[in-house]
């Protein structure tokens, strides 16, 4: 095997999220909770925080990474990242380079986080205000074409025209991230089930996105402590190691006024095989799967991008009962994801995964041994990982 | 042909031409009733959003060329929730993706005038409405789209 891969290098020693808050609810500013999230992942690592030395980050996180090591008292700063792209194309790949950092020997113990606080910065589910535009927001954004939302719905309406899938397809995304959502505390919609009717009487936010098929929109904080993987059994977890991590995105996903060639895709194409190539397994090896939800037409187009399923076969295999743990053919978004837990720009995701592999989750899959993020499906870059336990090395 | 109403009410942000002039002969085009876009002198092949360079040839010798306003309805959606003040009453309306066969298929964004409730068959062939604003500040023309 090439020397080239993150597989078997980096091991996850700690994670941890604040409180998760309804939008403008947190009692804190964003920099505090980026430091209480911090601070827990090290506790639940068992680190020093002083021996933190690299952060990483995406979607242009406003929390600075010098900041943040002065701010914490940390003994140096070795490594300072933050991932090109917005949305939460850059979940994994904030993994990926922390990982890339540690096993280059540039830093010793990295902490991707990711923080917001929308009271304090806008909500991100509205249209921009301004009495002018330019640039290829003057393409649509006159248009009113303003929200992402709307910026995604064409695709996932090409798709399905393309494939013929149903809106029951996207239903199950959201009834199963809703059922794990009720077994676990931590979510924001925990003792707010949701069920086939319920979802059906939904209003339209865009056609083909009822409203339980948008991601939430919170307040609050996450953070990942990685290590090398020497030092995996130096913490109080079980061994969680990187098996792989990318990013990017296929042939001029880029092009701009929605000029993709692709048009009609997660922007995984060129990804997904990638990380397979890299962490030495294909889907039928995945026990589990959190698939980033901006809007379930996302995670859909990713299950079908990354090999679970033909794009002709999504009607068949994307069923609530395919998609709950523990029983189904490929749990999904465990702890509720980004519909029902909370909206952490889906580094909760990347938490909940680990989880899996430490058998902590509240909807456990029992025995999962490797367990797998996609990331911010339809923007560029994407990026995604797959984690593994001990016996998958 | 030109819209005698605007399709959505009036508050959205206008569109001017990028401060790097980068699309300004597109902007004035349409002020002008014509669909104008990049076209590169060295392959001649469209392209769109427009760019600095050409992305099949590399040339910098990029030009404007005219393209019929018809096209091909390649995506849609029906938006039902405002996100803007200015569209709290507007209730649904309708954004099309449309491919121009005649400029290499590249594809533009506009409304689709009519019914928002009407039938939305990708594949329908549309064509342009230019939708002028001369009395906005600054004035501008939107381009529009109908089913043929």
């Amino acid at each position: 095997m090439s020397d080239r891969t993150l597989r078997g290098k980096v091991a996850v020693a700690g994670v941890a999220e604040t409180e998760y808050y309804k939008w403008g609810r947190s009692p804190d500013p964003e920099f505090k909770l980026a430091i209480q999230a911090i601070l827990k992942a090290c506790e639940n690592a068992g680190v020093d925080p002083r021996d933190v030395d690299g952060f990483s980050s995406y979607s242009n996180d406003r929390s600075d990474a010098s900041r943040m090591s002065a701010a914490l008292g940390c003994k140096q700063l070795s490594f300072a990242s933050m991932q090109w792209g917005g949305g939460g194309g850059g979940g994994s790949g904030a993994v990926a380079n922390a990982a890339a950092a540690i096993a280059t020997g540039q830093a010793e113990c990295v902490v991707v986080f990711r923080a917001l606080a929308q009271g304090q910065f806008g909500r991100f589910g509205q249209g921009p205000r301004s009495k002018v535009v330019s640039g290829p927001a003057a393409h649509t954004l006159p248009y009113g074409l303003m929200s992402a939302a709307h910026q995604f719905a064409m695709k996932v309406n090409r798709y399905m025209h393309d494939h013929g899938v149903r809106q029951e397809a996207l239903r199950a995304i959201s009834l199963a991230a809703y059922h794990h959502a009720q077994a676990n505390p931590r979510a924001v919609m925990h003792g707010r089930p949701l069920d086939e009717a319920k979802y059906d009487e939904s209003r339209w936010i865009v056609e083909p996105f009822h409203l339980f098929d948008c991601c939430l929109e919170n307040d609050g904080a996450a953070a990942m402590v990685l290590v090398a993987a020497e030092r995996a059994k130096d913490f109080p977890h079980p061994p969680c190691y990187l098996l792989g991590a990318v990013s990017g995105s296929q042939h001029r996903a880029g092009a701009t006024v929605h000029n993709t060639p692709e048009y009609a895709s997660s922007s995984f194409p060129t990804v997904a095989p990638r990380l397979y190539n890299m962490a030495q397994v294909g889907p039928s090896d995945v026990d589990v799967l959190q698939s980033y939800e901006n809007f379930t037409g996302g995670v859909m187009m990713s299950i079908v991008e990354h090999g679970f399923c033909t794009a002709e076969e999504v009607n068949d295999f994307l069923t609530y009962e395919n998609l709950v743990a523990p029983s189904g053919k490929l749990p999904l978004n465990t702890s509720g994801g980004n519909l029902a837990e909370c909206y952490m720009h889906g580094l909760g995701l990347n938490i909940e995964a680990v989880r899996q592999i430490w058998g902590e989750s509240t909807s456990q899959v029992p025995g999962a041994e490797i367990s797998m993020v996609t990331s911010g499906p339809m923007v560029t870059p994407v990026s995604c990982c797959i984690f593994g336990s001990e016996a998958t090395l | 042909m030109s819209a005698t109403t605007p399709y959505l009410k009036p508050g959205l942000a206008k569109p001017v031409a990028a401060g790097d002039g980068l699309d300004a002969p597109y902007w004035d085009g349409l002020k002008e009733g014509k669909l104008i876009l990049q076209r590169c002198n060295s392959c001649h092949k469209f392209q769109w959003g427009p760019e600095w360079v050409c992305h099949r040839c590399h040339s910098f010798d990029l030009g404007w060329a005219e393209t019929p306003a018809e096209g091909i309805l390649y995506s849609h959606q029906r938006i039902w929730h405002p996100v803007h003040p200015a569209l709290a009453e507007q209730g649904p309306y309708v954004v099309a993706l449309v491919e121009l066969p005649a400029a290499d298929n590249v594809r533009i964004i506009g409304n689709l005038v009519g019914d928002p409730m009407q039938p939305l068959v990708i594949g329908s062939a549309v064509r342009g409405v230019f939708e002028h604003h001369p009395d906005d500040d600054p004035p501008n023309t939107l381009l529009q789209w109908e089913v043929v």
